[in-house]
């Protein structure tokens, strides 16, 4: 049976010798290398239980009166985008679930990247030969983020129409070409054309997906190609790399890690409630709403924007930098210009152009560890500040005065962080230094004993 | 019945038949030995799942059984989580884990890295003025590329944003609430707000809506130009915020006025905070300009009309915002 099958697809496709090596391949082990297949079988979650909801979801912005079965919506205004999702949870069998399942992955997956990229970073993986998969990753995150807010924003409920306005207001904010830029993007002024609804439905629904996911293809034949780096261990050396191959031994544990990811996706969006869209109501531009939250992954952003202290860059009668440019615009270029250059940045400064295939302890490369602190020290202040209403109603602390406090310790703290760390670093790498004399102090001790 | 127990205890149980080793081959991978416990245990979490996998349906056609969503994804968690512990049960214990070494290969092809220079030289070898072919090459993929790209141009008024400068009001507009009912200067209550906007004009645009509070002559510090706006101390300001665009929907009327002396129009997105009585000014938060206002008058018969269009243009800032006054 198994003969039969290898020689149908060998004749057909000369790749006997292609597969038989790839069947072989060595994955080295350790529970961080798991977090870029978290993320990888997310996606696949993600995909496919949108496919589900694009056959029921209409993008559209037409006015129409609500006579479903929720009732506190009867008779109210909305658009059909709106009421499809509506009815997704309410009407269509086991939508709910699967509408839910779907905006849980889409939180695990950006989580998982996240991680994925500090394990990356934090263990050096991103060098010379890897520097060009690390930047195809970063960009896969930043595509991660527009695809999460355009699909929360399509669904046209009150907080989407916040989240909206907020990035018309962050695009209008782009210095000279801002307005003209969301005029064409909206097809005119906020809300935009009703048009405006199927162009984010066919970013969300085909364009990124599909980008997404040929990156992630790339991202994949670029690590086989250059196989997995690895932590330095008997017999792993920057020549060969110790593992379990594919099959039997990685396979199974890969399989039951994709399982897994699958049962808390679904155990998430069956048991525990996320963005009960039938609660905020539908969108108009006069409308807000108190203590309003975007998705986590957009928490930074939010924390920026409200953490610039209150002014236009003007000149004369121009304005030069609108206020918001600062938190919605100039602070995540600024991060992913960081993430984007790090390679090329510690390359310059250490001068190491070498191939490196075994990973870095994070104290074995003390200033690159610290930086990295700092540098995510100074985005978190940054996601804090973002929670700082939520922490008002929680601990009742002063929103003015949590804001005037993180205005200050987005600076601060980030330095403590940097010289904490580099300090802990060097400890370590001392204190294991210490413990190799001892351990031969005490060994010639026997030895002459 | 019996039958079908027999068959499956077997089933469950019963000895495979062992394939005759093939003797003399190098082994790929590495021998081990059986686990029967564990392959029992797979078994049986194949099963668990198939059931699990088998509610689905069930829970999804019986309207009877109560809360769908999360007994849907119980089920369907529960056959993946099944899954995933089978194929940790077969990755631990019934197939070999060997550790085993590949070569990282070569960094890199310096011959056949040659051999490509090589091969893209000699393929150009009988241009002479390469130069200028690539400068004219450039030249059409960059007309080309513009070409591409101008339809894109259709997708809204690249070239014109006079429109960010235009408002329904005018002078005379009487203010509307939610159902159309036109405001009467003596609707308008102290100690609350009031979502305003013009009549028979669209209102799902920044322009339109207004927010509309009542104050007492010593909280209203009105610059000596917009001393008239503020009919009976009733004034008017886009609801739009001048940050980002979202709607000022919170108004802080002081409780403890000891702590904050005067009323605050609140945007809840990023809590810029705007002083209704001294002409929208920003007090907190990150909106870098007032908050337009907009002129009212009382109608002989007591209603709320605008007297003009905004002291500015309404909604986030962008470079020219400045530049002009709002247009009706």
């Amino acid at each position: 049976m198994i003969r039969r099958l290898v020689r149908y697809l060998d004749e057909r496709s000369g790749a006997a010798p292609f597969i038989g090596k790839a069947l072989r391949y060595v994955f080295p082990d350790h529970w961080s290398f798991l977090l870029g297949e978290v993320a990888l079988y997310s996606f696949v979650v993600l995909v496919m239980t949108g496919v589900y909801l694009t056959l029921f979801f209409e993008p559209s912005l037409q006015s129409v009166h609500y006579h479903g079965s929720y009732l506190p919506l009867d008779g109210r205004e909305m658009s059909e985008a709106y009421r499809s999702a509506v009815d997704i949870s309410f009407r269509v069998k086991a939508g709910l679930l699967i509408r839910q399942t779907h905006h849980w992955a889409a939180d695990v997956f950006v989580a998982a990247i996240v991680l994925h990229l500090l394990r990356i970073f934090f263990t050096g993986a991103f060098r010379k030969p890897r520097d060009l998969t690390y930047l195809i990753g970063v960009t896969m995150l930043g595509l991660a983020l527009l695809e999460g807010y355009l699909g929360y924003s399509m669904v046209d409920d009150l907080l989407s129409g916040m989240g909206l306005a907020i990035g018309y207001g962050v695009l209008m904010s782009i210095p000279f070409v801002g307005a003209n830029l969301a005029q064409l993007v909206w097809g005119g002024p906020y809300p935009g054309k009703h048009e405006f609804e199927s162009r984010m439905y066919a970013f969300h629904v085909l364009v990124l997906p599909i980008v997404i996911a040929t990156l992630i293809a790339l991202h994949l034949v670029l690590v086989a190609a250059r196989h997995h780096t690895q932590f330095r261990r008997r017999r792993a050396t920057e020549r060969t790399v110790v593992g379990v191959p594919m099959l039997p031994g990685y396979a199974p544990r890969s399989l039951a890690l994709a399982f897994a990811v699958a049962a808390v996706l679904f155990l998430l969006g069956g048991l525990v409630q996320i963005n009960p869209i039938w609660e905020w109501g539908p969108y108009h531009v006069s409308q807000a709403t108190n203590g309003a939250q975007p998705d986590w992954y957009l928490g930074w952003l939010i924390g920026a924007l409200r953490l610039v202290p209150s002014f236009d860059l003007t000149i004369g009668n121009y304005t030069l930098v609108p206020n918001a440019f600062w938190g919605g615009a100039a602070f995540p270029t600024a991060v992913f210009g960081v993430l984007y250059l790090w390679p090329w940045l510690e390359r310059k400064v250490t001068g190491d152009r070498a191939f490196h295939n075994l990973l870095d302890r994070p104290r074995d490369a003390p200033w690159r560890t610290a930086i990295g602190v700092a540098f995510f020290t100074w985005i978190f202040i940054v996601f804090v500040a973002g929670a700082s209403d939520r922490l008002f109603i929680l601990f009742g602390l002063s929103y003015s005065g949590q804001i005037w406090v993180y205005r200050v310790l987005v600076w601060v703290l980030p330095i403590v962080a940097l010289f904490l760390t580099k300090r802990v670093c060097d400890a370590l790498v001392r204190g294991e230094s210490i413990e190799r004399d001892r351990r031969a102090a005490e060994a010639e001790a026997v030895a002459s004993a | 019945m019996k039958r079908w127990l027999v068959a499956a205890v077997v089933l469950l149980l019963g000895r495979g038949r062992r394939r005759p080793l093939l003797r003399g081959r190098k082994r790929i991978v590495e021998p081990g030995f059986p686990d029967r416990r564990a392959e029992t245990t797979a078994v049986a979490l194949f099963l668990a799942a198939a059931i699990c996998g088998a509610a689905f349906p069930v829970i999804y056609a019986v309207d009877a059984i109560p809360r769908p969503t999360q007994f849907l994804g119980l089920a369907l968690a529960l056959c993946f989580a099944f899954l995933a512990a089978a194929c940790l049960v077969i990755a631990r214990h019934l197939v070999v884990t060997e550790e085993s070494e590949e070569e990282y290969g070569p960094p890199s092809h310096p011959e056949e890295q040659e051999k490509l220079e090589q091969l893209v030289e000699e393929s150009g070898e009988r241009l002479t003025r390469k130069r200028l072919l690539v400068v004219a090459g450039g030249a059409a993929g960059t007309a080309l590329g513009v070409a591409l790209v101008t339809p894109a141009a259709s997708l809204g008024p690249l070239l014109d944003v006079r429109s960010l400068y235009r408002t329904p009001w005018r002078r005379g507009v009487a203010l509307v609430d939610e159902v159309g009912r036109v405001f009467r200067a003596d609707d308008v209550e102290e100690d609350t707000f009031y979502t305003a906007y013009p009549q028979h004009a669209d209102r799902e645009q920044m322009g339109a809506p207004l927010v509309v509070v009542r104050l007492k002559q010593a909280e209203l510090h009105l610059p000596a130009e917009r001393r008239g706006w503020a009919p009976e101390g009733i004034v008017a300001y886009s609801k739009i915020c001048t940050h980002a665009g979202c709607a000022i929907a919170l108004y802080r009327k002081p409780t403890f006025p000891a702590v904050e002396p005067r009323p605050a129009l609140v945007c809840p997105c990023h809590y810029s905070t705007f002083d209704p009585g001294r002409a929208g000014k920003v007090l907190f938060g990150p909106a870098g300009r007032d908050l337009p206002q907009l002129p009212l008058q009382i109608a002989a018969g007591g209603e709320l009309q605008a007297a003009g269009n905004f002291s500015g243009p309404v909604g986030p800032s962008w470079w020219g915002v400045r530049n002009h006054g709002a247009r009706s």
